[in-house]
């Protein structure tokens, strides 16, 4: 399900002395089974975008298609269901949307509101919470109980139990410590690989950039700046530097090296990609050195 | 829905009426509900009407502003008004039918009613359009002094309303932003039987006030440990101060007071 963007604009609160403009002329495809990463300044239209991906926000201009759905300015707010169940969205800081008493009945909430029988719902409740890395006994125990990584792992199973064709994360690990960031990630990527999941993730990490996704969209302003695979975004430091954005580690120390001679055929973006490119830029010496 | 409340918010300017004390600007609206009362003639209203228009001016602020704070109450005031006009009988009677009557004394009173509602509801868009809610907060402080007399706890109500005034528009994010999260996992908010409708709240509600306790909490902590210890021996940062101005504002309602009293 391709999710296009035509010409999109959308201004908050129209016609009141708050008036602001979030977005503008939006031109932007994000394809089927992409893992696409969003990328830009506090305050660059980031979330507002992801709103419109599953119309919690209708443009103010222009058009965006979700599959086969054209939403418009006029497009009526009912009957947008469909849309929201195939577009799951993991909003910041998930875990304040939890309510029941326990984590089985949130987590089957969703399906449930899309006319998923509960017992069905309730299957689904346990098969994700195993998947986002809960144990089975977590799921009578009430939300409330839980750790902030729990209970933000939960939140997440409450929507992939929806069983979406589109995930959205706005910055799903922010607030985490390091392995539940890694440990969130891996899982969205291995939806990504096995289970064909389109993702869009907003971050301002960049390393999760590099690691995970196939296409970086880079916003500021209200506006999308580029549009390009992370190689080609990260390949220029000083561009991003300007935006105001990071480069992954990496990158950074790739640039370093660049400034003091070095040559790379491609910019390395992983630390295996690193090591690769240098390992045969090492001066012969040394290796000879270590033979004898 | 943030649309919708204009009423009750701050416009930041540089006009006279914003740099007014806001104690005078809180006292003078409350005064000004009380003279209106004063008023029951055309010549009365009218100059009333003109008094507003001049102080509507006087903020700068465009006046399609405070014809939208007039907006959700209208309904209300219709209300009002048409049972005025209805159940009022005296003077000339154009039409009855049983109790009802259209008399010129019912459509008269309807029309001073509507002036009514109008004018106060202009004159306190103008005190929330013109005043940051934590200067009315100060204001209210200020005002309440009096009461410590009687021990009335006047310190701890004022640093409740600055801190439920400052919460207000965090907490409106916060429900724009659950009830959003929730409309993603497939709840319809206004849709249905009332029955349907009072169900969607729930998974607004406990979220809301969950992080409502979780946000007290941390902010009484984070309160503690900067040495917060109560109202006794604090001192204050915001300073309100009486000018020149103020003392022209309470100046030119005592004339209206007075012009009132002639006119009526």
């Amino acid at each position: 399900m391709d999710i296009t963007f035509k010409d999109v604009g959308y201004t908050y609160q129209v016609g009141t002395p708050f008036e602001s403009r979030a977005l503008h002329e939006i031109n932007l495809t994000l394809r089927d089974h992409a893992f696409t990463a969003i990328i830009g300044h506090t305050g660059s239209g980031k979330s507002t975008l992801v709103q419109h991906l599953n119309a919690l926000l209708k443009p103010t201009s222009g058009t965006v298609t979700i599959g086969d759905r054209v939403i418009t300015p006029e497009t009526n707010n009912k009957n947008l269901k469909p849309i929201r169940q195939k577009v799951g969205m993991v909003f910041q800081f998930p875990e304040s949307q939890l309510f029941e008493e326990t984590v089985a009945k949130d987590i089957a909430f969703g399906p449930m509101n899309f006319g998923v029988s509960e017992e069905e719902s309730l299957k689904r409740a346990k098969e994700m919470v195993q998947l986002v890395g809960l144990k089975d006994a977590v799921l009578e125990r009430s939300p409330f109980d839980l750790s902030g990584g729990q209970m933000r792992r939960v939140a997440i199973a409450g929507v992939l139990a929806m069983k979406p064709e589109v995930l959205i994360l706005d910055e799903p690990t922010a607030g985490l410590d390091p392995e539940g960031r890694r440990d969130i990630m891996g899982m969205v990527q291995r939806l990504h690989q096995e289970n064909q999941l389109t993702v869009i993730l907003i971050t301002h990490l960049m390393e999760d950039v590099a690691n995970y996704a196939d296409q970086v969209v880079v916003m500021e302003n209200g506006g999308v700046v580029k549009v390009g695979t992370p190689r080609e975004v990260f390949s220029n430091v000083q561009w991003l530097r300007d935006k105001q954005l990071g480069v992954p580690e990496t990158a950074a120390f790739a640039d370093q090296l660049i400034k003091k001679g070095f040559q790379f055929k491609q910019m390395p973006l992983t630390e295996t990609e690193l090591a690769d490119e240098l390992l045969p830029q090492l001066p012969q010496a040394g290796r000879n050195d270590n033979v004898e | 829905m943030s649309n919708k409340l204009l009423l009750g918010r701050f416009i930041p300017g540089d006009s006279i009426v914003h740099r007014l004390d806001p104690r005078v600007k809180l006292l003078m609206s409350f005064y000004f509900v009380g003279i209106i009362f004063l008023a029951d003639n055309w010549q009365t209203y009218l100059f009333l009407f003109l008094f507003t228009m001049v102080a509507i001016l006087l903020t700068k602020i465009k006046l399609g502003f405070f014809i939208k704070g007039v907006r959700p109450l209208i309904w209300l005031i219709l209300f009002t008004v048409l049972l005025q006009m209805l159940f009022s009988s005296g003077g000339t009677v154009y039409w009855s039918w049983g109790p009802i009557v259209i008399s010129s004394y019912g459509v008269v009173n309807g029309i001073y009613i509507f002036m009514r509602f109008v004018l106060i509801i202009f004159m306190s868009t103008l005190l929330t359009l013109t005043t940051p809610p934590l200067s009315l907060a100060d204001a209210i402080e200020s005002l309440l002094k009096p009461l410590k007399v009687i021990h009335f706890p006047v310190y701890e109500v004022a640093l409740m309303l600055s801190i439920a005034l400052r919460f207000v528009p965090t907490l409106m994010d916060e429900t724009e932003k659950i009830m959003n999260a929730q409309r993603a996992r497939g709840v319809d908010f206004g849709e249905g039987n009332i029955f349907q409708q009072m169900r969607a709240i729930v998974p607004l509600l406990i979220p809301l006030f969950v992080s409502s306790f979780n946000r007290a909490e941390d902010l009484a902590t984070a309160m503690e440990a900067r040495g917060y210890q109560g109202g006794e021996g604090r001192s204050k940062y915001r300073v309100l101060s009486w000018q020149l101005a103020d003392n022209l504002t309470i100046l030119a309602f005592a004339l209206v007071t007075v012009v009132l009293v002639i006119l009526r």
